[in-house]
Order: structure tokens, then C-alpha cells, then sequence
């Protein structure tokens, strides 16, 4: 039994080859991007809009407003990132229920690959809002002993976001084919359909711990140059 | 008993124990989670909003721990690289 997209080679030659994981990837991008294209090729800015436009506002405005909420901060510098992580991850994991399409998603290859893309997108975002030195800082707080923990917490939330995503999406898959051995009548579409709804929930929970991640990384400067009131939840407690 | 069916018993058995011991702990903490997110939003319902998502990312966090244990299993039962040794010792 193959557990893995990687495994399935759809086309060969010499050295080179073609898995599911890669192809899928590449139907889900030209998805986002041609759709993307197609309704944003003419927008319009009267009340008459077309209904893919009116999709696509509600996605982005709601992924901003979520990002203000996380972050704190304004959300423009972080849409495209932490957005394009969300939009990928959901549709590949929305797909499933095309039938012969495997998601990508739940294959380790293309997680790690994401999650390395968290790894490396937190310290530039760090750096950028703080200067180098600033975001080193980051590190030795709240003393030089935390150090090593910092360091092995940022590897260990690396590899817990690969891990997280790849195994709900991949437990997905084993299980309906498991149950496709053993009842194949009805079960497999209850289980297909709670993996739909686990797939988005897997999304937003990707792009908001990108976005925690990256906020943590940027706020002490944020916290530093502005004088904020004190926050909803201090004062609530009532 | 020979090493193919020592390995591939020991790797049966710790499959099992590790999906089976691995998910109550995450159960349990699960389950107070949601219990105490239900009760702030009967008492806040106004927060419901940022209660909900404090609590959908801290189950996926909780929940992850439940989710190394399985992929831990799924390599132990088919990806099992001692199992992939002793086989290949035993074909040559």
C-alpha cells in the first residue's frame, strides 16, 4: 500500500521524473493563478460586480482582517505570504473531492517545503521591521540561558507544522482507504466529508501560526515605537 | 521464533500501543479545552469570535502531539525500516 503521492510516478525520462506530488502542485497553481487572472483581468468599482469578484473580495478581505487580529499589526506586508499559504493549502486540500486527485499536501516533500518557507520567512520579516541586530536580540530573551531552547523551539516548530499538516491530511487518506476495504458503502463518504472540513481547518490553522510565528518575530518593535492603550482583554475581566 | 516474525511482532504490538496510549493524553487535554471554551462563551458571548479561534489553534496544537504518535505508527507498520533490513538480509 502506497501512503505517499511521491510514490506514484505518472511519467519518466532518463533521470527525470514526474510524481503525483509535483503535478498536482502544478494543476493546483495554475488553478489559483489562471483563476486568479480570469476575474481579476477586468474589475469593477461600482456596485455591479461580477460574482467572482465578489468572491475573491470576501477571501481577501476576510484574510485581512484576520491577519489584523492575529498579528496586531496592519496586515498589508503579510498578505501575500501568509494569503498565498492559506489559498494553496485550502484548495489542494478542497480538491480531494475530485475523484483521481491525490493531495498534495499529504505528501511530507511539499509540507517540509512550506514549513521551510515559514522558517525562512520569519526572520526576514524580523529583520526587516527591526534591523539585524534587533532581531537577534529576540533570541537571548528573556536571558543568554534561553538561548539553545529558542533555537531548538524554532527547528521544533519547523518540523511540527511539516508533521501536523502532512499526517491529518495523510490519516485522511489511509483511513478512507481502510474503509474502502472494509465498508464500502457509505462510510467512506461520511469520512471524505469530515476530511474536507479537517483540510480547511488544517489551512487556517497553517496560516495562522505563520502568522503568530511571524508576528512574535515582529511585534517587540511594534510594542516598542507605538504607545498603545491597554489591550480588550485587560480590561474585560469584569 | 526467527528475526522476521520477532521484528514484525514487536512492530505489530508497539503500533498498537503507541496509537492507543499516544491519544489519551491529547483527549483528555482536548476535551478540557473545549469544556472551558464553552463555558467563557456562555460567559462572554461578545469573545465568541476570538474565543473560537484561540480554540481551533490550540486543539491543532494539542492534536499534533495525537498526530506524531500516528505517523509514528504508519512508519512502523509500512514503512518499517528494520523490517525492510531483515527482509533484504533474508532474500540474499
Amino acid at each position: 500500500m502506497t501512503t505517499s503521492p511521491d510514490h506514484i510516478v505518472i511519467w519518466q525520462w532518463g533521470a527525470a521524473s514526474l510524481n503525483a506530488t509535483i503535478v498536482w502542485t502544478w494543476v493546483v497553481m495554475a488553478l489559483l493563478v489562471i483563476g486568479s487572472w480570469l476575474v481579476t483581468r477586468n474589475l469593477s468599482t461600482t456596485t455591479r460586480l461580477s460574482r467572482w469578484q465578489n468572491l475573491l473580495e470576501v477571501v481577501v478581505s476576510a484574510m485581512r482582517k484576520q491577519i489584523r487580529e492575529v498579528g496586531q499589526q496592519e496586515p498589508a506586508p503579510y498578505l501575500a505570504f501568509v494569503g498565498t499559504l492559506f489559498i494553496f493549502i485550502a484548495i489542494s486540500n478542497l480538491l480531494a473531492i475530485v475523484p483521481g486527485y491525490l493531495p498534495p499536501t499529504g505528501s511530507l516533500s511539499t509540507t517540509a517545503a512550506l514549513a521551510l518557507c515559514v522558517f525562512v520567512a520569519v526572520p526576514l520579516y524580523g529583520i526587516t521591521r527591526q534591523g539585524l541586530l534587533g532581531y537577534l536580540k529576540n533570541y537571548i530573551q528573556p536571558s543568554v540561558f534561553m538561548l539553545p531552547f529558542n533555537i531548538v523551539g524554532e527547528l521544533s516548530r519547523t518540523l511540527a507544522l511539516a508533521v501536523r499538516l502532512y499526517g491529518n491530511i495523510m490519516s485522511g487518506m489511509v483511513i478512507g482507504a481502510i474503509l474502502l476495504s472494509i465498508v464500502p458503502l457509505f462510510f467512506p463518504i461520511l469520512m471524505q466529508a469530515l476530511g474536507l472540513l479537517t483540510g480547511m481547518i488544517q489551512a487556517y490553522i497553517f496560516a495562522v501560526l505563520a502568522m503568530v510565528y511571524i508576528a512574535s518575530a515582529t511585534r517587540a518593535h511594534a510594542e516598542r515605537t507605538e504607545v498603545n492603550p491597554p489591550g480588550k482583554g485587560d480590561v474585560s475581566n469584569g | 521464533m526467527d528475526n522476521v516474525g520477532l521484528i514484525g511482532m514487536a512492530s505489530v504490538v508497539s503500533a498498537g500501543l503507541t496509537i492507543a496510549i499516544g491519544s489519551i493524553g491529547p483527549a483528555l487535554g482536548e476535551g478540557r479545552a473545549v469544556a472551558q471554551a464553552l463555558s467563557s462563551i456562555a460567559q462572554q458571548p461578545d469573545e465568541t469570535n476570538t474565543i473560537t479561534r484561540t480554540l481551533f489553534v490550540g486543539l491543532a496544537m494539542v492534536e499534533s502531539t495525537a498526530i506524531y504518535c500516528f505517523v509514528v505508527t504508519m512508519i512502523l507498520i509500512f514503512a518499517n525500516p528494520f523490517w525492510r533490513y531483515v527482509v533484504a538480509k533474508a532474500g540474499e
